[in-house]
């Protein structure tokens, strides 16, 4: 689960770690109060939503008079967002951030998460911070330096000296403190709040000696969500895919992809490889759907339902390998959609595993038109020839 | 021969009193395996399908001798019941349980580096060694017991593969899903090193997907040392950056863990990669042929 910027900065404030003084709003009228509140001029305008590369988009604006902030702010919550990150038809912009100016006198990257290899809570730090520094990273990882946080030690001072002491040039001395007050503090809210990531970009040192973190990015574990109950009334669900937030309810999981064959499948393995086949076959995958190891025949008629929906797909093609998921759940389910909602494009349907031959029955003594694969390959050519017509 | 479990092994059931731990209690069962006790805390003196049930991993290693355990045991619970059975002595610790909170998995990972205990898992469909022990929630009869050894990251996926390798006549000696979360126990590497001196252990599919360079590792390892043919898929070629793809572990983030990376290392490393999933056991039994005609 992503955190909104003023969301995270609001926890970093809590937390100890400064930020500059700002303002939420979510209209132009009280985008003109808020500059006689907020120091300025300038003052820094920052689109809230979860996608990052707002910088270069135009997400973020500094501009120098009040009537500026009141328009900024207009225009921004008007125009859908079109960032790298967003997709082509950009997110909609329901809250916008003002804030005081810092003077810079140097930027840095500060970023946390668990890593693979080592199993251990990772610091990452780089002096190239500011904008596309994941294109910097990519031309060279040395870019980056990782600090591994052992999970017996907990943190430790010398995390942060390891960091700080390697880059050449070293930061401005008088810098040293107020970093390493802030990585302790990114430790301990990456430990405490149950973080897949927590991200400073830029953190930076002032002309005024201070250190602040000017953006804030947090990833919430949705695993861990039980134990950080007070966390969940952040969630902001107003970026998400319709569709995809129906899936959810219904624990099912889904991405809407741009293609015209729709797919459902059980497991999440078999479900990529099946998008894999109908790229193969020479179509294009509408979406990734796993039904899930358990899934009831509720779900099953949800994510049915769910497809029909989507209205680029052409054709339906359901892979099922059952192991705890019987065919016969499987058929049934997709004989109750079919009662809910007319399911009238060509249906394939790959049934193997536990009752096959059951729910392969099922589904011929209905009214249901469908063709059958007894294997991947041929679910393929069937595929292939619905795309050919 | 085979790795980590056979007809020796006696099974523990964690979890053992839930839906799915009885559910698949009764399957293991049915497969003939040796499931001597469960545990679930407070539910001690208890019998599920005749198998008698403890309330802690200790009690079910003392009183019934237990070697391996099986993990059903919710997502809050499950770091607990790892790390219990890791402290009373199990040496194969098979954890089934999806959705185990990361920060949990880090102490775990933790804990592991100081015990002889192997962790399989979490969210992975088990070990099987065909015809001998089943431990976990593969479906048994599509297995045969043979030459093949499988190592996967998915579940359903992996029964796709085996149904295909039983079919052109290729048995398995042991198949493990290592599990579909950014933290596990065992990787392709420590599982290749068992089957590279494992006797019946002639060939090895891998079946990888995207998120993490866990693959790459693998080919790199595969192309030095291993001795075996090896026949490899990854799913994911047409999975979208940024995106967890139902597994926790399966996204491609900052450039890192595409399809077509891996598919590219484990080619450079002289490995068979299959494109279509659907000819993955023709391939294999081509693979294989040659290489028993060499």
């Amino acid at each position: 689960m992503k955190l909104h910027e003023y969301q995270a900065k609001d926890i970093f404030l809590k937390s100890g770690i400064p930020i500059p003084n700002g303002q939420l709003v979510t209209g132009a009228e009280q985008a003109n109060k808020v500059t006689q509140i907020i120091n300025g001029p300038p003052w820094v305008v920052k689109a809230q939503i979860h996608a990052g590369g707002r910088g270069k988009a135009g997400g973020v604006k500094l501009v120098q008079y009040p009537y500026e902030v009141v328009k900024t702010t207009e225009s921004m919550l008007e125009t859908p967002l079109k960032t790298a990150q967003t997709g082509p038809e950009g997110v909609k912009v329901n809250q916008v951030l003002i804030e005081e100016r810092v003077e810079v006198d140097s930027e840095f990257y500060l970023g946390m998460v668990v890593d693979r290899d080592t199993a251990c809570p990772t610091m990452l730090f780089s002096q190239a911070g500011g904008t596309e520094i994941e294109v910097k990273a990519a031309r060279s990882s040395s870019v980056i330096k990782k600090e591994h946080i052992d999970p017996v030690s907990g943190w430790m001072p010398h995390y942060a000296r390891n960091l700080l002491y390697t880059l050449d040039p070293p930061p401005p001395p008088g810098a040293m403190p107020g970093l390493m007050s802030v990585m302790a503090h990114v430790y301990k809210i990456f430990m405490s709040l149950d973080c897949s990531l927590v991200e400073i970009n830029p953190l930076v040192f002032t002309k005024d000696r201070k250190v602040y973190a000017l953006d804030a990015k947090i990833t919430l574990d949705s695993n861990a969500l039980f134990r950080q109950k007070e966390l969940l009334e952040l969630e902001d669900t107003r970026e998400k895919d319709p569709l995809e937030l129906m899936a959810e309810k219904y624990h099912l999981n889904y991405i809407r992809l741009d293609g015209n064959i729709g797919a459902m499948v059980n497991g999440a393995g078999l479900a990529m490889a099946t998008m894999d086949v109908i790229k193969l076959a020479g179509a294009e995958p509408a979406n990734f759907l796993d039904v899930g190891g358990g899934a009831n025949e509720d779900m099953i008629t949800t994510g049915i339902e769910i497809i029909l929906k989507d209205e680029r797909v052409e054709a339906i093609l359901i892979n099922i390998f059952g192991g705890i998921l019987r065919c016969d759940v499987l058929a049934r389910g997709v004989l109750a959609a079919a009662k809910k909602t007319k399911i009238d494009l060509p249906l394939i349907v790959r049934l193997e595993g536990t009752n096959m031959e059951e729910g392969r029955k099922i589904l011929e003594d209905s009214e249901l038109k469908f063709l059958v694969a007894k294997d991947l390959s041929e679910a393929a050519a069937l595929v292939s020839k619905q795309v050919k017509g | 021969m085979s790795i980590l479990v056979d007809e020796n092994s006696r099974v523990v059931v964690q979890g053992i009193t839930g839906r799915e731990g009885q559910f698949h209690t009764r399957q293991m069962l049915n497969y003939n395996t040796v499931v001597a006790a469960g545990v679930t805390p407070g539910k001690g003196g208890e019998t599920v399908e005749g198998v008698p049930v403890f309330n802690t991993v200790r009690q079910a290693v003392a009183q019934e001798g237990v070697n391996v355990s099986c993990i059903f045991v919710p997502p809050h619970f499950a770091a607990d019941a790892i790390i219990d059975a890791a402290s009373a002595g199990i040496d194969v610790i098979v954890c089934i349980t999806e959705g185990i909170p990361i920060l949990d998995m880090v102490k775990v990972a933790g804990f592991l580096r100081t015990r002889k205990s192997v962790l399989i898992g979490p969210n992975c469909p088990g070990v099987i060694s065909p015809g001998k022990t089943k431990v976990g929630i593969m479906p048994g009869a599509i297995h045969k017991r043979g030459p093949m050894a499988v190592i996967s990251r998915s579940g359903t996926l992996t029964y796709e593969v085996v149904d295909q390798l039983t079919r052109v006549g290729l048995g398995q000696s042991t198949c493990i899903g290592i599990g579909g979360d950014p933290l596990i126990g065992t990787s392709f590497i420590d599982l290749l090193k068992r089957f590279k001196v494992d006797d019946e252990t002639e060939g090895v599919v891998l079946i990888g997907e995207i998120g993490g360079t866990a693959e790459e590792k693998a080919a790199d390892y595969i192309k030095r040392r291993f001795n075996k043919p090896v026949i490899a898929f990854i799913a994911g070629q047409t999975a979208p950056p940024g995106r967890r793809m139902g597994h926790a572990g399966a996204i491609i983030s900052g450039g890192q863990g595409k399809a077509e990376d891996k598919i590219k290392a484990l080619k450079n490393a002289g490995i068979k990669v299959a494109m279509d999933l659907g000819k993955l056991g023709e391939t294999a039994y081509e693979v294989m042929k040659k290489a028993r005609s060499a």
